[in-house]
């Protein structure tokens, strides 16, 4: 397998897109963080054998994807490419709780099977939310949400700085592995040894590009603290976004909407 | 107290490991001039550089930035006089975007948040670059990288500016933006770089470094057209004095 170069400079995608100017991306970060992580938590606080209740929960990225006027195919795939995770996680629940719970025409359903499924769909709502907030919010933006909302400095910095820095080390990344191959003519030449190099030489390198971001820091009177000066206006909007999303995603929690759509449609009445 | 003189006395700077990088330096540069150090590679341009910030300090013999001399304790107050722009703008732009990346010197010195905001619109119009205000920094192209990392330096008001290799990774466009723009400053200017051309136009003084001495000092069109000189320096004329003899 050769590196893909296309591959890892699509990671910047994502980035890209939150610079659109949309009505979700004009929302305030720590709206939309803290709608987020409402939303994550409500999702994975349900208990392991729920698969129903769930499935409403699936208009939120759905809205999210059509407001923000995201291409769903790109989230869809990324949400593809992290898969193996959570694959792995739940494989083992089909083998270990094999009592049979349900019998559809004879076919019995375990309730391993039950609580795999729904840690599927626990895994695709809350990591597409995750992929939708870095698509509609830039990352400085996060990060100014994140100080804002009095999270520790030290780790709002180190967010920041990946996040400078990580294509800045990919880039170089690409450059070694390219000038690898273009001299191994052909061969793998991704012996252990060679990967080792070029593992090592980044380091040096890292550390090197470290040191002098720190004299460059030093060179405009750095002495430990640094500040980020924006400001952002918490508006009415903002709020409304905050707390009809939040109530929503509770009250969903408690009472479920899967089953009232359910009984809605099929002419029930409640 | 003017911090646009530098003066060094018989400088010399060895590394950790022994390598004599400065060996014994003396020179004076005056408020207003651009001076621009020229050698080759290892001749000791780099850590000049270096010392004129305070990254490295003196192993004997002392630099001055006005009256004070370079030391552990001053090296921090002198950094806000010396702006120093390195070679490479992805080690100087660290900042998610250009605007927190200007705004970081100034902050740091205690600026308020309207000066801040005034400062960093002032030093991004300086370089032709406003509209880049509110752009991550990898998404800029290496000029605009340039450009940016110019702005941050002035956004902190320096008496000196300290540049390696401006002109590197520029194309002629940008290169020529670069040399109008620096011709522009009234700052003291230092100028580190291969690019002879680019000294010859905007320096007035040159001064020529081998092995961590210095092997010429004066003016700069006197001594970058000496063949002789340069070629002791491992050094070649100026493309634009060679295109005559090449057409000859």
């Amino acid at each position: 397998m050769s590196f893909n170069q296309f591959e890892f400079f699509d990671l910047g995608y994502l980035d890209y897109l939150s610079y659109k100017d949309t009505f979700i991306h004009r929302i305030d970060p720590r709206a939309k963080l803290i709608v987020s992580l409402i939303f994550i938590i409500t999702v994975i606080s349900f208990p392991k054998y729920e698969i129903s209740s769930l499935f409403i929960y699936f208009f939120f990225p759905i809205f999210l994807i059509a407001m923000a006027d995201l291409p769903a195919k790109v989230i869809i795939k990324r949400i593809f490419i992290v898969s193996p995770f959570a694959l792995m996680i739940g494989i083992f629940n089909p083998i270990i709780d094999r009592k049979v719970i349900i019998t559809i025409y004879g076919l019995g359903i375990t309730s391993g099977w039950i609580s795999y499924f729904s840690i599927i769909i626990k895994f695709i709502l809350t990591v597409s939310t995750g992929f939708i907030l870095i698509a509609t919010t830039s990352f400085p933006g996060i990060c100014l949400a994140l100080e804002k909302l009095k999270v520790p400095k030290v780790f709002v910095l180190q967010l920041m700085f990946i996040y400078r820095y990580i294509f800045v080390l990919g880039e170089e990344v690409v450059r070694t592995m390219r000038a690898r191959e273009l001299r191994s003519f052909g061969k793998k030449g991704y012996e252990l040894s060679i990967a080792g190099n070029i593992l090592g030489t980044l380091l040096l390198r890292t550390i090197d590009r470290s040191e002098r971001i720190y004299q460059s820091m030093c060179s405009r009177g750095f002495t430990g603290n640094i500040n980020l000066s924006k400001k952002i206006n918490f508006t009415l909007t903002d709020l409304l976004y905050t707390l009809i999303l939040s109530a929503m995603f509770i009250v969903l929690r408690f009472f479920s909407g899967s089953y009232a759509v359910g009984r809605m449609l099929l002419g029930k009445g409640s | 107290m003017s911090h646009h003189i530098i003066e060094a006395q018989d400088l010399y700077f060895v590394y950790p490991d022994g390598t004599k990088a400065i060996n014994g330096i003396s020179f004076k540069i005056i408020h207003g001039e651009s001076v621009g150090i020229v050698g080759s590679n290892g001749a000791g341009k780099s850590t000049l550089i270096m010392q004129m910030n305070g990254f490295f300090l003196p192993t004997s013999g002392s630099l001055k930035i006005g009256a004070t001399p370079v030391n552990e304790k001053t090296k921090v107050d002198i950094r806000r006089h010396v702006g120093l722009v390195f070679q490479n703008p992805d080690d100087q732009l660290f900042m998610p975007t250009v605007f927190d990346d200007i705004a970081f010197g100034p902050l740091n010195l205690g600026f308020s948040k309207e000066e801040v905001e005034k400062c960093v619109d002032e030093s991004l119009k300086m370089v032709g670059c406003l509209e880049l205000k509110d752009r991550p920094s990898h998404h800029l192209s290496l000029g605009q990288k340039r450009a940016v990392s110019i702005a941050c330096i002035l956004s902190m008001g320096p008496d000196i500016l300290v540049m390696d290799e401006p002109s590197s990774f520029l194309d002629h466009r940008s290169r020529r933006d670069l040399i109008n723009l620096l011709k522009k400053f009234t700052h003291t200017k230092i100028i580190v770089s291969h690019d002879l051309d680019l000294i010859l136009e905007v320096c007035e003084r040159c001064i020529i470094l081998k092995d961590g001495k210095i092997q010429a000092d004066g003016k700069a069109k006197d001594i970058l057209s000496e063949e002789n000189i340069l070629k002791q320096n491992n050094l070649e004329l100026p493309l634009t004095l060679q295109k005559n003899n090449i057409l000859k």
